[in-house]
């Protein structure tokens, strides 16, 4: 519909209707306030959920957007959780600073790791990334002096956010500060989405050999992006270190960065708000579902994605707006 | 008297060869269909379980449960291939990373469900349990059976491959699908015959991979990370080039892990990315 209204204004114009606001979009970040006031037992869960929501969202940027399938995001979510920590434990304990400096990390990472990324696509792509990711995870794990190794990170001293608001036990704080950061950064992605350097992505995703033909600086575009959700991952390592004041060494593991694309495709890629609902969907129903069989988990996400490869290709999103136009047209 | 380099160098050929049989079918069907299957070890896997029941609980011997796991994987792999995976040929390599994924993960599950979670052991016979000295080398019987059982199946794929009318079917249709299936050659049957051998292969590597690494729920994702190496760094389609491939990956784990301990699997995922800059379509691969 809005791809209609802007083809006669030019793509500026559709641009500037893509930036419009929608009515659910104000209802769903309205939403994200629910759990201060009927969930409070659940503010630490709803703090996660805001931080994996912002990974997922990362994701998206590279996968929805420029079509750059990576099996190995948590590289950088990791990298992130790791400098935030060691940084908050030898140099200073202010939180802004740390989520700054291990936002830094994973933006220099995803900078040099862009130019091996820009050039490969497909299989030898997918394999690259996991294969990146492994060789992270291992490396952490054999510089045990630093990183604790398989024990986990200890000893990250937080001081309270901007000197006043303490982490507390039940997470007010936490899912404070996660809401905040992550609606700052989604409205960041917002922006880059809908403007040309977006539309340049999509181009990628959509025809990865006409772009440079006709004259889009494809590779380059290819690096800005990766650096950019390399940088927005890292946000979020940075600020589950210092939510949950521990990094175990799955936070750089294949096993996240597998569960962040299931959470991505359940919601929906390439849409802004597909990774915000898969993570959210994922993460609810794991807490309730772990605690009647934990070992059995996995048995539903399989079922969970083999239904929603071959029924609802868009995610749950997708899903919905199909069902949005159908009942227009009726 | 031979330094101890050399008993690395045997103990990673008879890994290698291992991860040869796990990984020749998906080489082949990702060459031919370019179709990205992360459930391949699940196949194997079957092959192993298939093994375990078969000795522990029907009382057969080991030798006789080998031809009975290949064929429930391959049996197993056929019915997903003719219900599930035949829908995703065109679709995006996403999509088939995602339902394949999503099958490896029902796996586990499915494992864990009927036989636990621990460690399956596996009654071989006497003869293949023991070791022998060879000019002061320690050679362990089982590991020279893995080798002259990977030698035995290299020269019969590469035959069939090279000497028939099917072989010469499928060599076609890797190289170029379109033109194959224009020439009357039934694309989509080879596919689906191919599919059900390589995954007949895995599931005897499976059960062959017992005995020297065990067999838990997780082998559909432990190995899977191994075989995708294999594959890539090999080339896809490329029954020689897996060879090579497995056989450099077996030793250079063996061998990192002997000299290196504190690295653990580091070395291999460097050989797989380096090789893989070098030359993003594996050392043997062609497109």
């Amino acid at each position: 519909m809005a791809f209609v209204a802007g083809a006669a204004e030019g793509p500026l114009g559709y641009l500037k209707a893509q930036t419009r606001w929608h009515w659910s979009e104000t209802v769903f970040w309205l939403a994200t306030l629910l759990p201060f006031y009927f969930f409070p037992d659940y503010l630490q869960l709803a703090s996660q959920i805001a931080i994996t929501a912002l990974f997922a969202l990362s994701l998206d940027l590279i996968l929805g957007y420029a079509g750059i399938v990576s099996l190995g995001h948590a590289a950088y979510f990791g990298t992130a959780a790791y400098s935030a920590a060691l940084f908050s434990k030898f140099v200073w304990s202010e939180p802004l600073a740390g989520v700054l400096v291990g936002t830094a990390a994973a933006a220099l990472l995803g900078y040099a790791s862009s130019f091996v990324i820009a050039r490969f696509r497909h299989l030898a792509l997918i394999m690259i990334t996991l294969g990146f990711g492994l060789l992270l995870e291992q490396a952490a794990n054999s510089a045990s002096w630093l990183t604790g190794g398989s024990d986990g990170f200890q000893g990250i001293n937080i001081s309270p956010l901007l000197g006043t608001f303490n982490f507390d036990l039940y997470g007010y704080t936490a899912y404070t500060y996660s809401l905040i950061v992550l609606f700052l950064v989604f409205l960041a992605a917002r922006r880059l989405i809908n403007s040309p350097f977006g539309l340049a992505l999509r181009g990628i995703r959509e025809n990865a050999i006409r772009m440079p033909a006709i004259g889009a600086a494809s590779r380059a575009h290819i690096r800005t992006v990766y650096t950019i959700s390399a940088a927005m991952a890292g946000i979020a390592g940075a600020l589950l270190a210092q939510t949950t004041q521990t990094v175990a060494l799955d936070s750089l593991g294949f096993e996240r960065s597998a569960d962040v694309l299931v959470m991505l495709v359940v919601g929906g890629t390439g849409r802004l708000y597909g990774g915000l609902v898969g993570a959210a969907v994922y993460m609810i129903a794991h807490d309730q579902f772990s605690g009647i069989a934990p070992q059995y988990w996995y048995f539903w996400i399989g079922l969970l994605l083999v239904i929603v490869v071959i029924f609802l290709p868009n995610g749950i999103l997708g899903g919905l707006s199909t069902l949005a136009a159908w009942w227009r047209r009726k | 008297m031979l330094p101890p380099v050399f008993g690395v160098l045997f103990d990673g050929i008879a890994y290698g060869m291992l991860l040869f049989l796990l990984s020749v079918g998906l080489s082949v069907t990702l060459g031919l269909m370019n179709f990205v299957n992360l459930a391949h070890c699940a196949f194997a896997m079957v092959g192993g379980y298939t093994t375990v029941l078969l000795t522990n609980s029907f009382g057969w011997p080991f030798f006789a449960t080998l031809p009975m796991a290949f064929l429930v994987a391959a049996a197993v792999s056929v019915v997903f291939e003719r219900t599930l995976y035949r829908r995703l040929y065109r679709r995006s390599d996403l999509d088939q990373v995602l339902l394949t994924i999503g099958l490896a993960f029902i796996s586990v599950a499915a494992a864990a469900w009927f036989f636990g979670t621990t460690q399956q052991p596996v009654p071989t016979p006497p003869y293949l349990r023991g070791s022998f000295n060879v000019l002061g080398l320690n050679i362990a019987a089982y590991r020279l059976f893995l080798i002259a059982v990977g030698a035995a199946i290299t020269l019969v794929l590469v035959g069939t491959l090279e000497y028939t009318r099917f072989g010469a079917q499928v060599r076609a249709a890797v190289d170029n699908q379109r033109m194959a299936s224009g020439l009357g050659i039934n694309v989509e049957r080879t596919f689906a015959v191919t599919f059900a051998l390589g995954s007949g292969l895995a599931g005897l590597g499976g059960a062959l991979a017992i005995e020297l690494v065990g067999l838990d729920p997780n082998f559909s994702f432990t190995y899977l990370i191994y075989v995708l190496i294999v594959v890539s760094v090999g080339g896809l389609g490329s029954i020689v080039g897996s060879l090579a491939a497995a056989l450099l990956i077996g030793i250079s784990d063996i061998a990192g892990k002997y000299y290196v301990p504190e690295l653990g699997s580091f070395l291999i995922y460097l050989v797989m990315l380096v090789v893989l800059m070098w030359r993003p379509v594996g050392l043997f691969g062609r497109r």
